[in-house]
């Protein structure tokens, strides 16, 4: 196969946990059957810094500060499509707990009232990333194309998703594999 | 004998049976959540939901009628199923990751049922405060279906009437029939029928959690092999 016919995949993790990228990991050696197939693009795995064009984006995690809504953008741009892996980017996951506490609670909480190594200040650094008052799910934000539900998924709902569309079938999981824990 | 047609199939049925009672009689399932045998039926999920005659019915309410066509496993049936399920859980906070409820809830196990891959519409997020001020019980609203049936278990049943629904439209939620409006000025006990009935993970028994291991909770899949 040449390189213009092979499948692209990029993934990115944004309020995520990285759990769903190691549930990605848990294909265990059919990663080498799938290398022979596609070739990755930006990707906690690549040393990619910029999304190129691809044909499948994963995006773990839910979106919870300015840089999120940014890489998601980019993604959706640049992914033919674009796929919610687990829960957090499907509903907002467990960080969207946060959503029924005032923004500025929370970073006082953490920064100025809680015992520790705080130093007294909430971070203002322009290089930091604001976060948004609430935490959303992807498809509040962008288009999403298939959602592969579960915190995190299995490396077997992630792999019958994957193989699917990669072979350019309608991805489907049987019913054992979809769980939402 | 009485007997109807569902989903091409005969269901015999007494006089007097809803389809639902029906249905379950003779072996089989149609989805539901606020239909429980013990009690009067509510008919609040509509996920029982069937077509006779191009009508859709909710089956739990519906008598059975000698000869008549029932459709209930249908593409298009399942799908505003499928979707009434996503307005549950957007109304709501379910966050099944860390749900004591997760592989015993009625209304996540009809999602899995039902091929629910996300909960589709915007989320509301709801803020209503967790009430603990129960010794053995904690209630979470945020996470009630309004099917009703811990209000009909305590009052038709435990005879105190300690749940019930109040407001209108999205703001209906359940309350407790105290003057605090907290579960644990109430008389509620774990002996009540009550603390057993709920589907979903906002009625839950304090210091149990996550007991049970993931594999054998109730609507967990059976092993492959098994
Ligand atoms: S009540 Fe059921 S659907 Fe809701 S969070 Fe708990 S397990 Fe999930
Ligand atoms: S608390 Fe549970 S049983 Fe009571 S109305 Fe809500 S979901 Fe139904
Ligand atoms: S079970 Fe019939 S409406 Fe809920």
């Amino acid at each position: 196969m040449d390189a213009k016919s092979r499948v692209r995949i990029a993934t990115t993790s944004l309020a995520g946990c990285f759990g769903c990228h190691t549930s990605f990991l848990d294909i265990d050696e059919r990663l080498f059957d799938l290398v022979r197939q596609v070739d990755f693009d930006r990707s906690p795995l690549t040393d990619i810094k910029q999304v190129g064009d691809c044909d499948i984006g994963l995006i773990e995690g839910g979106v919870c500060n300015a840089e999120n809504v940014h890489v998601l953008r980019e993604f959706r741009e640049h992914c033919r499509i674009l796929v919610a892996l687990g829960a957090c980017a499907i509903n907002g996951g467990l960080p969207a707990q946060r959503n029924h506490l005032s923004l500025a609670s929370v970073l006082q909480e953490v920064y100025l009232t809680a015992p520790g190594p705080a130093g007294g200040l909430i971070p203002n650094d322009p290089e930091l990333p604001l976060p948004l008052d609430k935490v959303h799910p992807l498809h509040e934000v962008v288009h999403v194309d298939y959602f592969i539900p579960g915190c995190p998924p299995s490396a077997d709902a992630i792999w019958q998703v994957l193989t699917d569309l990669v072979a350019g079938r309608e991805p489907v999981l049987a019913q054992r594999l979809i769980h939402f824990d | 004998m009485n007997a109807f047609k569902l989903d091409g199939r005969d269901i015999p049925f007494e006089p007097g049976q809803t389809i639902l009672q029906a249905v379950q009689a003779a072996g089989q399932e149609i989805p539901h959540l606020c239909y429980h045998p013990d009690f009067k039926p509510h008919g609040s999920c509509k996920l029982c939901s069937v077509r006779i005659n191009g009508r859709m019915v909710s089956s739990c309410t519906a008598p059975a009628h000698d000869g008549m066509t029932v459709e209930s496993d249908m593409p298009d049936i399942n799908e505003e199923r499928r979707t009434l399920l996503q307005m549950l859980f957007v109304e709501g906070n379910h966050f099944c990751p860390s749900c004591e409820k997760s592989g015993a809830c009625r209304l996540q196990a009809s999602a899995y049922e039902l091929k629910m891959m996300s909960p589709h519409y915007d989320h509301f997020f709801p803020d209503r405060p967790v009430d603990a001020s129960h010794a053995d019980y904690l209630l979470d609203t945020n996470r009630c279906i309004l099917c009703s049936l811990c209000v009909r278990a305590s009052r038709d049943v435990d005879g105190k009437n300690v749940f019930a629904l109040s407001g209108r439209g999205i703001h209906t939620r359940l309350i407790v029939n105290a003057k605090s409006g907290r579960l644990g000025d109430t008389d509620f006990s774990g002996e009540d029928k009550a603390a057993h009935v709920c589907p979903v993970g906002a009625i839950l028994r304090k210091r149990v959690g996550f007991a049970v291991p993931i594999g054998q909770r109730p609507f967990d899949p059976p092993h492959e092999g098994d």
